[in-house]
């Protein structure tokens, strides 16, 4: 029965394999009628016939030959790509190619010869699975410009800049979690040593929320640095942060915390000898002159 | 085996390891390093790691028991060159190194050792 079955699949698929070479020309142009009905159709004429054309003899080579669909697919996934960066949705490229089921139903349906119904069955199948793999290689396409946007937000997000010779700090912004930890812990250390400085300053008054996971990452951070010989101070620390710290119960140890950067610099340039004095020039002196 | 050599340079005893550490060259250096302070008298052991990429919780404990050694025999330990990786290592063995002192590199551990041995002749009557 199976075998049977084969057969007859076989006659309706050399059928239409036929009606595609036949037909050539009258199908492409219903082909592109249709795609160019379908919303977003319309972008860009010229470039649509010779994507659509092109498609059209990849398929019947697909056909033809041992079944290889490499080139098929990489048309495809081209004329994806090249949608979805015009801002289609995907939705509306896979309509595009479903449009080619429509124009050889019509092709049959005038026809009406049954062995070319059965082979549309089959033909149907494969325009399906083109028609996915268009939504497959535009999803594929959005995850790449989405992991390669958050490596690139990774790496603008952690900058070390130097304070004082000698003094580095890292102004953190955002949600803290064990990646960006890493990046920001590696960095850092990178930094210590390439400048050979011996206080760093980790500057939280971006990071939105601390909990325990956060100031865990924080404390290895700050005896990494210490292990190098490197002392670092944790400033930014936010009242109801300070209040949530000591409600979560999260202890510090002897890890200098101050409110804010500008008190941490005063005490890491203390700590390293040096002396901030105020010009005399910002003395004001006011007089009040009495009248008569 | 491998015996890490042990420089004198005035007070201070300077450990440079460059070799791949293993557990025998590192009882080796305990025992080496506890016979020179005593003969030298040294005030001060550096010992200079910038060399050194992998460690384990072995080598890490081996920082803490040469500090207390020598402590033991009045002389302050610095670990100096710490690699980042290393020092991150060490964190995520859990091991912290209390009681051992750190410096950037080498230049900066003699600073550090002179500056704490000031301290203490300062502090102590004459």
């Amino acid at each position: 029965m199976g075998a049977i079955l084969t057969v007859q699949s076989d006659a309706g698929r050399r059928r239409i394999e036929e009606l595609l070479q036949q037909h050539e020309e009258h199908v492409l142009k219903r082909w592109l009628e249709i795609a160019a009905t379908t919303p977003g159709g319309h972008a860009d004429r010229g470039d649509m016939t010779v994507r659509l054309t092109e498609i059209y003899q990849a398929l019947r080579q697909s056909f033809i030959g041992s079944g290889d669909t490499s080139d098929l697919r990489g048309l495809l996934a081209e004329l994806s790509r090249s949608r979805a960066r015009q801002g289609f949705a995907p939705t509306e490229t896979a309509n595009v190619v479903f449009g080619l089921k429509q124009a050889v139903f019509e092709l049959i349906e005038g026809d009406g010869d049954t062995e070319a119904l059965k082979g549309f069955v089959w033909f149907s199948r494969t325009i399906d699975d083109l028609g996915l793999f268009t939504f497959e290689s535009y999803a594929t396409a959005r995850e790449k410009i989405i992991l390669d946007q958050a490596e690139q937000l990774l790496e603008l997000s952690t900058p070390v800049v130097k304070l004082w010779e000698g003094i580095v700090a890292v102004p953190l912004i955002g949600t803290l979690d064990s990646a960006r930890t890493q990046v920001v812990m590696e960095k850092l250390l990178q930094t210590l040593v390439e400048t050979g400085s011996e206080h760093a300053v980790i500057d939280i008054t971006g990071v939105p929320a601390v909990d325990t996971q956060v100031a865990q990452h924080l404390l290895k951070t700050v005896v990494a640095a210490r292990l190098m010989g490197a002392e670092c101070v944790i400033s930014g620390i936010r009242p109801q942060i300070a209040h949530t710290i000591v409600t979560l119960g999260i202890e510090f140890g002897d890890i200098v915390t101050k409110a804010s950067l500008s008190d941490a610099l005063a005490y890491m340039l203390r700590q390293s000898g040096v002396q901030v004095v105020k010009g005399r020039g910002t003395r004001v002196t006011v007089r009040t002159e009495e009248g008569d | 085996m491998d015996r890490v050599p042990i420089l004198k340079l005035g007070d201070i005893l300077i450990v440079s390891i460059q070799i791949d550490l293993e557990d025998q060259s590192v009882l080796a250096l305990q025992e080496d390093l506890a016979d020179k302070i005593v003969d030298t008298g040294a005030r001060g052991v550096i010992i200079d790691i910038t060399a050194v990429e992998i460690v384990d919780s072995f080598i890490g404990r081996m920082f803490a028991t040469i500090a207390s050694i020598s402590r033991m025999l009045d002389a302050e330990t610095v670990v100096v060159g710490m690699r980042p990786a290393v020092a991150i290592t060490l964190v995520e063995l859990g091991l912290s190194l209390g009681g051992v002192r750190t410096a950037l590199n080498l230049e900066k551990g003699v600073a550090l050792l002179n500056h704490l041995d000031g301290a203490q002749i300062a502090a102590a009557p004459r």
